[in-house]
């Protein structure tokens, strides 16, 4: 092919602009908040893409397009796989310019993400995982947990079935971190009320569906309270199993972790009568049902709950963050970042006001509600009834019991 | 109270009956898989995932067409067999001259297809099947509560079982099957249509697969994972019990059941192990499995 002088002389002058415009749109290049979760196992609905969805509603709502600011929202799946979850933080640093990263469930793989944040000094705002080892001996200081924790949860539901009653606890617990973490969470809480505990099966995760034989253990003991330290599809096939066996009858269950979507998968003849936490409910005023008329129609399938709003709820505090650091600054340091997250109030009309704590603890309200009857529930997905609210600043673990190392006590 | 090995016997008993339910769900799977491999030569991987398929179209059928659980256990099994059957027409068939290996792959990769369109239309959480109402409640035994369902699929499990091996075993259908298997041209000189009796038996392996699906249902959520927690545990099934053997994997999936719920209350940790730990012994012992004939 013959080239004109012409056409040459336009390769040269796009070749010697090109890294110009490059660099220039490097400098205006957007703020990435990755999203990471489970958007193909056990933990989907709970997290997924509804997780995704409700980050960029909180972009829309805040109305980054009309303020001029630019930021956008990626995701991927980790398939509750730690070194999966750490190859593709590493990527999202390193090359796609990724500045927050957003949601993460599953306890082990959040665990092993705190290192790596660190390391890049990003901003990690996690809303997805329970253990509350996170804001405790694995604490960091670029570091955000948002909604709930292991501590939280079995303060609200177990500090509950004690004062009713239920002084005596058999554990079902899902054999890795965050189940031991729970247990041993609820455990504490369950002795200083003057109950005890009876015995525990720790079964293998995520190789168990059958509970049987660990409901007949849990029946021969004797304990009043069934405590499941477990999650998503094991604890729905618990409840299950267990209302089979009659267990709903003999026993009461506590539902340790559990989500709206799991009272969705569950149906409210089997799930009726629990008692569980969640420290938001589409339903609860104003707010959460506009919030829930805004996303649905994007998630059709899955309603918000709690970690949903929280993702919504942490990027909406963060995009505050960067209209009043700057983007430059936002960018330049995690720590800073966090710092200045801690330090400004955050309000929003999905959990009102609440403040997050210097160890990362978001300090938000817990509800304890108890799953309606078939015959109370009115419309699709209407499944709670709230029966106790306890404050952010006395369901949290106390600052100094949380041995995290850059507090000062 | 009778103690055994520091366990009260009661629980014990408990357990023992357990593990034998259990292994009801083991024994019609390996089931499936053994009349597929003895006849087509293929490890079927796809096993777990047309059970799960089984699930769902007992809830489709509920759900979408109103169609209870007793009618859900004889069509769900038509369906999901005449999706197999179209499976091995389309894809399956084109496999059988080559090593097992690109058969196990091939099922592999249909195994994780369906269940990623399954679980991409119905999410992962699961979802309710009732247990029908006339088999809801529980025998008060002394020393347990059984659930009148866990009882039920015991019995349905036995008969399928039993009936599928009679088949086999003892008519003269099952008599062409295990010659054609043997030596299909000669089988095919005598006028009988082979490639025909292959597709149905992958279509009534499947359909077991599917039964189970059915019966599983009650039991466990509804979900695109349920077959892979299966799978794994089953394919050792079929290896403890000898590739092929119609009676031995009825046989070792109920044994396995049992041991598997003795595990449980010795020590629960390593009861999803255990299962793998007997196929090692055996595999050394025996590496032919414990039915299996020698080649």
């Amino acid at each position: 092919m013959l080239l004109t002088r012409r056409s040459a002389l336009t390769t040269v002058a796009a070749a010697t602009t090109l890294p110009l415009i490059r660099r220039a749109r490097a400098q205006g290049a957007p703020i990435r908040i990755g999203v990471m979760n489970d958007q193909s196992g056990p933990y989907t609905n709970t997290t997924g893409v509804t997780s995704v969805v409700c980050a960029k509603q909180a972009l829309e709502d805040f109305g980054v397009a009309t303020k001029g600011m630019n930021v956008e929202v990626i995701s991927a799946d980790h398939q509750n796989k730690p070194d999966l979850a750490v190859s593709i933080a590493r990527q999202w640093f390193d090359r796609d310019g990724v500045d927050v990263l957003l949601d993460v469930p599953t306890s082990s793989v959040a665990l092993a993400l705190q290192s790596v944040v660190r390391e890049k000094n990003k901003v990690y705002l996690n809303v997805g995982a329970a253990t509350s080892a996170l804001t405790g001996s694995q604490c960091s200081p670029n570091f955000i947990h948002w909604t709930y924790d292991t501590y939280m949860l079995s303060k609200s539901t177990g500090g509950a079935m004690v004062k009713a009653g239920g002084d005596t606890w058999f554990f079902m617990t899902a054999d890795y971190a965050f189940g031991k973490q729970l247990q041993s969470d609820t455990s504490d809480l369950i002795v200083k009320a003057g109950g005890k505990v009876l015995g525990s099966a720790l079964y293998p995760f995520p190789e168990t569906t059958d509970f049987s034989s660990f409901l007949v253990q849990a029946q021969a003991s004797g304990a009043k309270v069934l405590g499941l330290a477990n999650a998503g599809g094991d604890t729905i096939n618990s409840i299950k199993q267990a209302a089979e066996f009659g267990i709903n009858k003999s026993m009461k269950i506590a539902g340790l972790l559990m989500f709206v979507n799991d009272v969705h998968a569950l149906g409210l003849d089997i799930a009726q009568g629990l008692n569980l936490t969640e420290s938001f409910y589409w339903d609860m005023n104003e707010g959460t049902r506009a919030f829930t008329k805004r996303v649905l129609p994007k998630t059709p399938k899955n309603y918000p709950n709690s970690i949903h709003a929280g993702c919504y709820s942490a990027t909406l505090h963060y995009l505050k963050t960067v209209a009043d650091m700057g983007a430059v600054e936002v960018r330049k340091d995690g720590v800073a970042t966090v710092n200045r997250m801690k330090a400004m109030p955050v309000e929003d009309e999905l959990f009102g006001k609440s403040k997050i704590r210097e160890d990362g603890r978001n300090l938000v309200p817990a509800y304890l509600f108890e799953v309606k009857k078939p015959s109370e529930s009115k419309g699709p997905w209407d499944y709670y009834n709230l029966k106790v609210t306890t404050s952010g600043e006395d369901v949290y673990r106390p600052l100094a019991d949380g041995h995290c190392s850059f507090v000062k006590t | 109270m009778i103690m055994i090995f520091g366990i009260p016997g009661p629980l014990l008993f408990g357990q023992l009956l357990l593990g034998l339910i259990n292994g009801a769900f083991y024994a019609m799977l390996s089931l499936g898989l053994a009349v597929i491999f003895g006849m087509l030569n293929i490890i079927n991987f796809a096993h777990g995932a047309l059970f799960m398929m089984g699930a769902f179209a007992s809830w489709m059928l509920l759900d979408y067409a109103g169609i209870g659980y007793f009618p859900a256990l004889i069509l769900a099994p038509l369906l999901v067999g005449a999706f197999g059957i179209f499976l091995e027409k389309t894809i399956i068939s084109r496999l059988y001259k080559l090593d097992h290996l690109y058969g196990l792959l091939l099922t592999f990769g249909l195994s994780l297809v369906i269940e990623g369109l399954f679980r991409n239309a119905y999410g992962s959480s699961g979802l309710p099947y009732r247990i029908p109402a006339i088999l809801q409640g529980a025998f008060n035994l002394g020393f347990m509560y059984l659930p009148i369902y866990r009882g039920w699929v015991v019995v349905a499990a036995l008969v399928v079982c039993i009936s599928t091996w009679a088949i086999i075993e003892k008519t003269s259908l099952g008599a062409t099957l295990r010659a054609a298997t043997e030596n299909a041209p000669l089988v095919q000189a005598f006028g009988v249509n082979v490639p025909r009796l292959i597709t149905l038996t992958y279509g009534g392996g499947v359909a077991l697969a599917a039964f189970a699906g059915v019966l599983a249902a009650p039991i466990y959520s509804v979900n695109p994972n349920m077959g892979t927690n299966f799978i794994n545990t089953v394919f050792a099934v079929v290896v403890i019990g000898g590739m092929g053997s119609i009676m031995g994997s009825i046989l070792t999936g109920f044994g396995l059941g049992v041991v598997e719920g003795l595990c449980k209350v010795f020590y629960p940790q390593a009861s999803a192990t255990v299962v793998f730990v007997v196929m090692v012994i055996v595999l050394l012992v025996r590496p032919r499995g414990l039915f299996g004939k020698a080649a």
